[in-house]
């Protein structure tokens, strides 16, 4: 019987409940990180083949501010370096803070260019006049890059798996089930379809991707996805994992499961992906060639100097060859009174990446170039800026 | 967190009276106290009240300007709202018109909270007890520091291995539940076999992420129960068990319930741990071990990077709502400990 107990051991506990304590707090304080960052896929050393000369520095100098899109960081982080090693004296700092948190911080003035996975409301445009641009300017969506979204799925025994637009929208709206459902039975005559039930993933976060993905369902197949294109998921049932990350992850370890996340991840995890049937003479498999074809077909419809795109014509391509999912990510920047102090970095900079040198830079991580009447259009307009 | 203060404090026969000379006394100085207490005495008495009280209104402006921040932003995402934001369980707030309510997510909050709870402090309390009057003192001090250590553990870390490591492994435990126990509605599920990234697994990961809390508090209590009851209930023949039941507990009660009340609070909050394990969706779901509902914290973090303007404002309208219910819970707890207060003998 241990009823006897001395000071020491109190103090010792009492000690030890402040150790927790303050621990507690710390790590309440450590929650906050966001999960938006998880989207970037994992670091994958690009070409840095671009060689220096194509690289002009035009006088850029000091720090220049960006924030934005996570589904461009890659690429930037590959540019950025890129650069930096070609102009002393620069810095360049792009976080992958998320499209709309981007946009919010050009509206506020706090980065110099935003990135974005779609291009600008009229609204968020408005917001931007005498904050971010002075001299009567306002913000313009610039197309810089784009990526090929896979559709990774893990279904044992089974390779080359076809779907098409109306497939994959009765999929993922919870129509169809299983695997061995007559309409897939009927784009797969060879495949040994077992009789699995379907675990569709989606994203948890607010995402690019995702809007690319819904936008693609919308366009193609208009009678089984009868929801509006959204960063945010829409359809109801599936399940829901955090970043392209964590979808590649639940792929890789459900079977019968099926989701969509950028190129890189399905290479970089061998997971299967769909091959889609566009109506072409042959079902597409994923690649940033074939998505880059589909681009090709994209119009732009933003006044000029905006060049915001219309990739309707790309998701609903039936062009031999060319893969419908596609997401092209802009930078946003004033036309007219952006900064003075960062203007010459900014166009530097932005004339760099969108040159060739530039777009093939990181094509080796998962992303493709502009097609090249898009490209002259871009780097005109970026001559233009002030 | 300020409950633990007043149950903590230590029944005034045992502790020494020496606080009311804390304030004035400076023996660090090298200067005897009873020399300068009626000097720097007077002084210091004034800087520490000014200090004591300008903490405490200090706590007191931080709490109102975030309540004060919270509701300007929730109150122009509310009026933009085209659903009812207390009744509506989606959470569209990128849509056209915008649709959102905190009917799913706040649900899935307390559901989440609650399965925490029925696990943690039955363990909490266990643990608590077998440090303080079971465990040999070598082996309680060594259990105390490893359960002090889980608290050190970042919660992305819970999170990972949440995800990496228990989802996996409640498959069978789901599969049980779902089998003997799926007639209480609760462990029933809807589609047997998907992962369990459920509220259920969800509260299991943050009972562990609040064991370390309400343990460690409830183990200061227990320890401070007069060694006189102890001593009273085995004389009256009471057995080890009779005697933590009769003495020990009825005193700790209230501090249980702080200890408790604190743990709740992290487990309302916690955001990273649910964002990593939850497969969340915006419908309020009582099936705890299907893949589906949502946490508000969870929804925040996750939605927070690609939202602007409104649908940030909504996000901020959620954590108003958070805000409250912590506050709700808190009053509510404090409510029980001051009526239980006087049953608790802490006073005999």
């Amino acid at each position: 019987m241990k009823l006897q107990r001395n000071g020491r051991t109190k103090a010792l506990a009492i000690g030890a409940l402040a150790v927790v304590s303050s621990l507690t707090l710390a790590a309440c304080g450590s929650d906050n990180n966001s999960s938006s960052n998880s989207s970037s896929s994992p670091a994958a050393a690009g070409s840095s083949a671009a060689s220096a000369s194509s690289i002009a520095c035009n006088g850029a100098t000091g720090q220049l501010l960006a924030a934005g899109s996570t589904a461009q960081q890659n690429a930037m982080t590959q540019w950025v370096k890129d650069f930096q090693a070609a102009c002393s004296g620069v810095t360049i700092n792009y976080q992958g803070t998320g499209s709309g948190a981007g946009i919010t911080s050009f509206q506020t003035g706090k980065v110099a260019f935003a990135g974005s996975d779609a291009a600008m409301k009229a609204a968020d445009v408005a917001k931007t006049q005498g904050t971010a641009c002075q001299n009567g300017g306002k913000g313009i969506n610039i197309p810089m890059i784009g990526g090929p979204i896979a559709i990774g799925y893990n279904l044992p025994g089974v390779t080359n798996l076809v779907l098409d637009a109306k497939t994959l929208a009765q999929i993922f709206t919870g129509k169809i089930t299983k695997w061995d459902d007559p309409a897939i039975k009927a784009l797969n005559s060879s495949a040994n379809l077992p009789s699995l039930p379907i675990q569709t993933f989606h994203r948890s976060d607010g995402s690019g991707t995702t809007a690319n993905f819904t936008a693609y369902l919308a366009a193609a197949a208009p009678a089984d996805y009868t929801f509006a294109p959204n960063k945010l998921w829409q359809a109801k049932g599936g399940q829901a994992a955090a970043g392209s990350a964590g979808l590649a992850a639940q792929v890789k370890q459900v079977q019968g499961s099926i989701s969509y996340f950028e190129l890189s991840y399905a290479t970089q995890q061998s997971i299967s992906t769909v091959q889609v049937n566009t109506g072409a003479s042959a079902p597409v498999a994923v690649s940033t060639a074939a998505a880059s074809k589909a681009v090709g077909d994209a119009k732009v419809v933003g006044t000029a100097p905006d060049l915001a795109l219309d990739l309707k014509a790309a998701y609903t391509t039936k062009t031999d060859g060319a893969y419908p999912i596609v997401l092209v990510t802009y930078e946003i920047a004033c036309d007219k009174g952006n900064a003075a102090s960062t203007l010459p970095t900014l166009k530097s900079f932005l004339t760099y990446i969108s040159s060739t040198a530039g777009q093939n830079s990181v094509s080796s991580l998962g992303y493709f170039p502009l097609p090249a009447a898009l490209q002259t259009q871009v780097q005109q307009t970026i001559s233009s800026l002030s | 967190m300020e409950t633990p203060r007043e149950t903590s404090a230590p029944p005034s026969d045992r502790e020494p009276h020496k606080t009311p000379n804390l304030a004035g006394s400076s023996p660090r100085r090298g200067r005897s106290s009873l020399a300068d207490s009626s000097g720097t005495g007077r002084r210091g008495d004034a800087i520490f009240k000014f200090a004591s009280s300008g903490s405490g209104i200090l706590l007191l402006v931080i709490m109102a300007a975030i309540a004060a921040f919270l509701t300007v932003r929730a109150i122009s995402a509310i009026s933009a709202d085209h659903g009812n934001f207390l009744t509506t369980s989606d959470w569209q707030t990128q849509a056209d018109p915008i649709t959102f309510g905190i009917a799913a997510i706040a649900t899935g909050t307390i559901v989440s909270a609650v399965v925490a709870m029925v696990i943690a402090v039955p363990v909490a309390l266990g643990i608590a007890l077998f440090i303080s009057h079971y465990a040999p003192r070598r082996i309680a001090q060594a259990l105390g520091y490893v359960v002090d250590l889980l608290a050190a553990v970042p919660s992305i870390v819970f999170g990972l291995w949440g995800a990496l490591f228990l989802v996996p492994h409640m498959l069978g435990v789901n599969a049980w539940l779902n089998q003997y126990f799926g007639w209480t509605y609760v462990f029933h599920q809807n589609e047997p076999g998907t992962q369990p990234r459920s509220l259920f697994t969800v509260g299991v990961v943050l009972a562990i992420m609040i064991l370390p809390i309400i343990t460690a508090v409830s183990r200061e209590i227990f320890l401070q129960v007069p060694r006189a009851h102890e001593e009273a209930a085995l004389a009256l023949g009471a057995t080890r068990w009779e005697m933590i039941r009769t003495a020990v507990i009825p005193f700790g009660r209230s501090g249980i319930i702080s200890a408790s009340m604190l743990g709740l609070g992290r487990a309302l909050g916690e955001t990273m741990a649910v964002a990593t394990v939850l497969s969340p969706s915006y419908v309020i779901n009582l099936h705890i071990l299907d893949p589906a509902g949502s946490t508000i914290a969870q929804t925040i973090a996750s939605q927070f990077g690609e939202s602007q303007g409104t649908g940030r404002d909504a996000l901020i309208a959620a954590g108003l709502v958070l805000f409250v219910i912590t506050l709700v819970v808190n009053g509510g707890a404090r409510m029980i400990i001051a009526r239980r207060k006087e049953y608790s003998g802490a006073d005999a």
